[in-house]
């Protein structure tokens, strides 16, 4: 008797399903590999490169065509003037060539030896442009009856010109300078402080308010519904508007905090709270704790009212008291969805840039990772700097993402 | 700890701390509301903290907060409360910080010392009269954590310039103007192109959330039902790409589009946001899609119908609540987006919402423009909140795997 095998490998029925399942996914998989993993790979690709803003904007030959020596009646020799310069001042342009379309009844004199006329086709190559070259073109041509006859204008076809130029981005020329910038300058440090001090303070402040408000609401009263509305607010709306929000409230000349605090003799003269060090990266962090709390605070409240209140009730019977229920009930029951906010939290705090970028622009000590790549791309207007702080970023992600796979993953039933 | 759990300690001093909170409380409020000079006192709320305690004892039977109630407001009205109320403030506004004050401070202490007694104390009762405070604070500090930026944003935006630096506390309106308080908001759809840019912003989410359901569904289906190799990886590292900080794709994005072409263009905008949706979305519809029954659908096939069919005329009636969370917290973020919008956009024709109000944050434009820009961006989302809190707190919970 033989034994029963199971059939091995895919019947046509799975490969189907599975050559569907490919379909559906395509959109999904097409566009996140177009502005997610392609963008990621340019970050790497451009960290190496010694392009600044400047760069994005390639030289680019340019030509201004006029009729000079005015030739006025049929019979008139005249020049046509073609001058060509690089828009560039340093950058070299390669292979610079001219066309034009020369009208009816322009007769052309003796050719510029780079020139050449087929029909009524101008086509001249000029080599190589420096940057900052620029150059006339003179083209001595007598006009005849035919042309005044037309109405036809010298000007009335554009000249094209084209060239190569070699742009960084693409060209085999790499460095490691955007790296030496990075980490050479005293500011890492700096910057290494404050995204840790954001990363952990902001990170634990949001899960302890957001635990706080969830106990808060964990029963049933009247207008609890509102409540929980209104405490989600500061995560629902626009980040830049509570950004202004909380700039104008602690703004040291006209902001009603520091005229509260004041008044009411707290304080003798007003505290610059966004522009002071470390005062500054305290008050980023206390805004990511405001705005970040409502979730933590949803999550903390969704698990707290799965448990089961016959757990309380023994433990009511047995006299425990109610900070000794929520320390040996409560707080081992949340444990689960506490670490996997934290790590959750943790990550996207590490990632925040819009709310320090609006707060303070990375000013007074508050400067992150994030806020460092945008500073040293596009205010030094180093792009390849601004990279390479990105390159960065995703190493100590990469870290991260072992243990949001290892952890979350498990925890979110992926 | 121990020494704590006396009726005559917890009493007085969760009196004292309590009396503090509803002084500094009542400050704060009265400050905001009149620009007036409100001022706790700790001392005299010490005082007052400790006064109070008799007033829950049981011999004062019910009565007993209510009078401390209108023994402290006549006290407050004399100069003696625990808020010191400056020479300027008019008698109205006296009176009210003096009714709230009492009302505020003694009649939450009766509840909170509820029971407490003078003797011994249990450790249950000592607790549970600590925990009445610490839910009465933080009820107040939410409260006012939550509310003063919003109040702030509001009324700024309807103060001029020169009143808000003569008193940045004094929130009260200039009612003879009449529509006039409404000037920052006529000036910003006149002069600032607002209303454009609402309008941008507006079909630019729309456009975001069509194109995100488009493409999330039918990917979110195939995680759910179809079995094929590679599902799980692919379940498990679509959340990863949400571990990738927007500003570092954002630095390619910004050079391929000065490249090509692009930036400055809304259509680029479109290009991008939907991407930034798509995996969140896939996320919350692939947990939703599992969740209902096969059978159904089982049936659907061995009737006749194809996988796509099925998913349109089965799967997709039964998710309708689930699409409806999704759609609305796809596009709440499209709406909020700050960063993109902030860097691809420079031509002040083509702004959205956010974009614009950026531009505000310049010193020549007065500070009101700005929170009234802060306004228009917030009101309409916050009323898409109110109106469908169910699903917005459900696409919340859900989609929370994203930052």
């Amino acid at each position: 008797m033989t034994a029963a095998n199971p059939p091995r490998g895919k019947g046509p029925l799975a490969r189907r399903e599975a050559r569907l399942a490919w379909g559906l996914l395509a959109p999904t998989i097409i566009s996140v590999a177009a502005v997610v993993i392609l963008p990621l790979l340019a970050v790497f690709w451009i960290s190496f490169k010694p392009v600044t803003l400047a760069d994005l904007r390639p030289p680019t030959p340019l030509v201004r065509e006029s009729l000079r020596g005015g030739p006025k009646a049929p019979g008139d020799a005249g020049q046509i003037e073609y001058r060509i310069r690089n828009s560039s001042q340093d950058k070299p342009i390669l292979n610079v060539t001219l066309t034009d379309e020369i009208p009816e009844g322009v007769e052309v004199g003796e050719l510029d030896p780079r020139c050449a006329l087929e029909g009524r086709r101008l086509s001249c190559r000029l080599g190589d442009f420096e940057g900052g070259q620029s150059e006339r073109l003179r083209l001595p041509v007598t006009l005849t009856e035919a042309y005044f006859a037309s109405g036809a204008d010298i000007r009335a076809s554009a000249p094209v010109v084209t060239g190569e130029s070699v742009n960084v981005l693409t060209s085999g020329e790499f460095t490691l300078e955007n790296f030496r910038a990075v980490f050479d300058s005293r500011e890492f440090i700096d910057v290494l402080y404050a995204t840790t001090f954001y990363t952990v303070f902001g990170t634990i402040g949001a899960i302890v308010v957001g635990l706080f408000a969830a106990l808060l609401l964990n029963h049933a009263f009247r207008g609890k519904g509102i409540l929980r509305g209104l405490y989600l607010f500061p995560y629902v709306a626009p980040v830049i508007a509570v950004a202004f929000t909380w700039v104008t409230l602690f703004d040291p000349f006209s902001g009603s905090v520091n005229a509260l605090l004041v008044q009411m003799g707290v304080v003798e003269t007003p505290i610059n709270f966004f522009g002071q060090r470390p005062l500054a990266l305290v008050m980023v962090t206390v805004f990511e704790i405001w705005r970040y709390f409502p979730l933590s605070f949803l999550f903390i409240l969704a698990r707290m009212q799965s448990i089961g209140a016959e757990m309380y009730e023994a433990a009511e019977m047995d006299g425990a008291s109610p900070f000794q229920q929520f320390r040996w009930i409560s707080l081992p029951m949340l444990m689960g969805i506490l670490s996997v906010l934290f790590l959750l939290r943790f990550i996207w705090t590490f990632n925040k840039f819009d709310d320090i970028f609006l707060l303070t622009g990375g000013n007074a000590g508050t400067r992150t990772l994030t806020v460092d790549v945008y500073e040293q791309a596009f205010a030094v207007s180093n792009i390849g700097a601004g990279a390479a702080v990105a390159v960065v970023i995703f190493c100590v992600l990469l870290v991260f993402s072992i243990f949001f796979l290892k952890y979350v993953s498990r925890e979110e039933g992926l | 700890m121990r020494a704590l759990r006396f009726g005559f300690v917890a009493g007085p001093l969760i009196g004292v701390f309590w009396v503090m909170v509803a002084a500094t409380t009542v400050a704060v409020v009265m400050s905001f509301a009149t620009g007036g000079a409100f001022r706790p006192s700790l001392t005299l709320a010490a005082v007052w903290g400790a006064l109070l305690w008799p007033a829950s004892w049981r011999e004062a039977g019910r009565a007993g907060p209510a009078v401390a109630a209108a023994l402290m407001a006549a006290a407050t009205l004399a100069g003696l409360g625990p808020v010191v109320i400056g020479n300027g403030v008019g008698t109205g506004a006296r009176a009210v910080a003096a009714l709230g004050l009492g009302a505020g401070a003694a009649l939450p202490l009766g509840w909170m010392l509820a029971g407490l007694g003078r003797g011994a104390l249990s450790r249950h009762a000592f607790e549970a009269a600590v925990i009445r405070f610490l839910t009465a604070t933080g009820h107040v500090i939410f409260a006012a954590i939550v509310a003063i930026p919003f109040y702030v944003m509001v009324m700024t935006s309807l103060k001029s310039q020169q009143a808000l630096l003569a008193n940045p506390l004094d929130f009260s309106l200039d009612l003879d103007k009449g529509w006039g308080v409404f000037r920052s908001y006529v000036e910003l759809f006149r002069d600032f192109n607002f209303g454009r840019y609402l309008w941008t912003s507006f079909y630019v989410s729309v456009l975001t959330v069509i194109i995100t359901l488009l493409v999330s569904i039918p990917g979110a289906y195939a995680v759910a039902r179809l079995r094929f190799t590679g599902r799980t990886l692919f379940s498990r590292s679509i959340l990863l790409i949400y571990m990738v900080p927007m500003i570092v794709l954002a630095l390619p994005i910004y050079i391929a589009f000065s490249m090509t072409g692009l930036r400055n263009t809304i259509s680029g905008l479109i290009l991008i946001y939907p991407v930034t949706t798509i995996p969140v979305a896939l996320y919350m519809l692939q947990g939703y899609f599992r969740g209902l029954p096969a059978e159904v659908e089982e049936a659907g096939l061995m009737d006749g119908l194809t996988r796509l069919q099925v998913i349109w005329k089965i799967t997709l009636p039964l998710s309708l609540p689930a699409l409806a969370s999704v759609a609305l917290y796809v596009f709440m973020i499209a709406w909020n987006e700050f960063l993109l919008a902030f860097m691809l956009l420079d031509d002040p024709a083509k702004f959205t919402l956010t974009r614009g109000v950026a531009m505000l944050n310049s010193s020549e434009v007065p500070r009101q423009h700005l929170m009234a820009g802060a306004v228009i961006a917030t009101v309409p989302i916050m009323l898409l909140f109110l109106g469908l809190e169910r699903f917005m707190t459900k696409g919340l919970t859900a989609g929370s795997v994203k930052g």
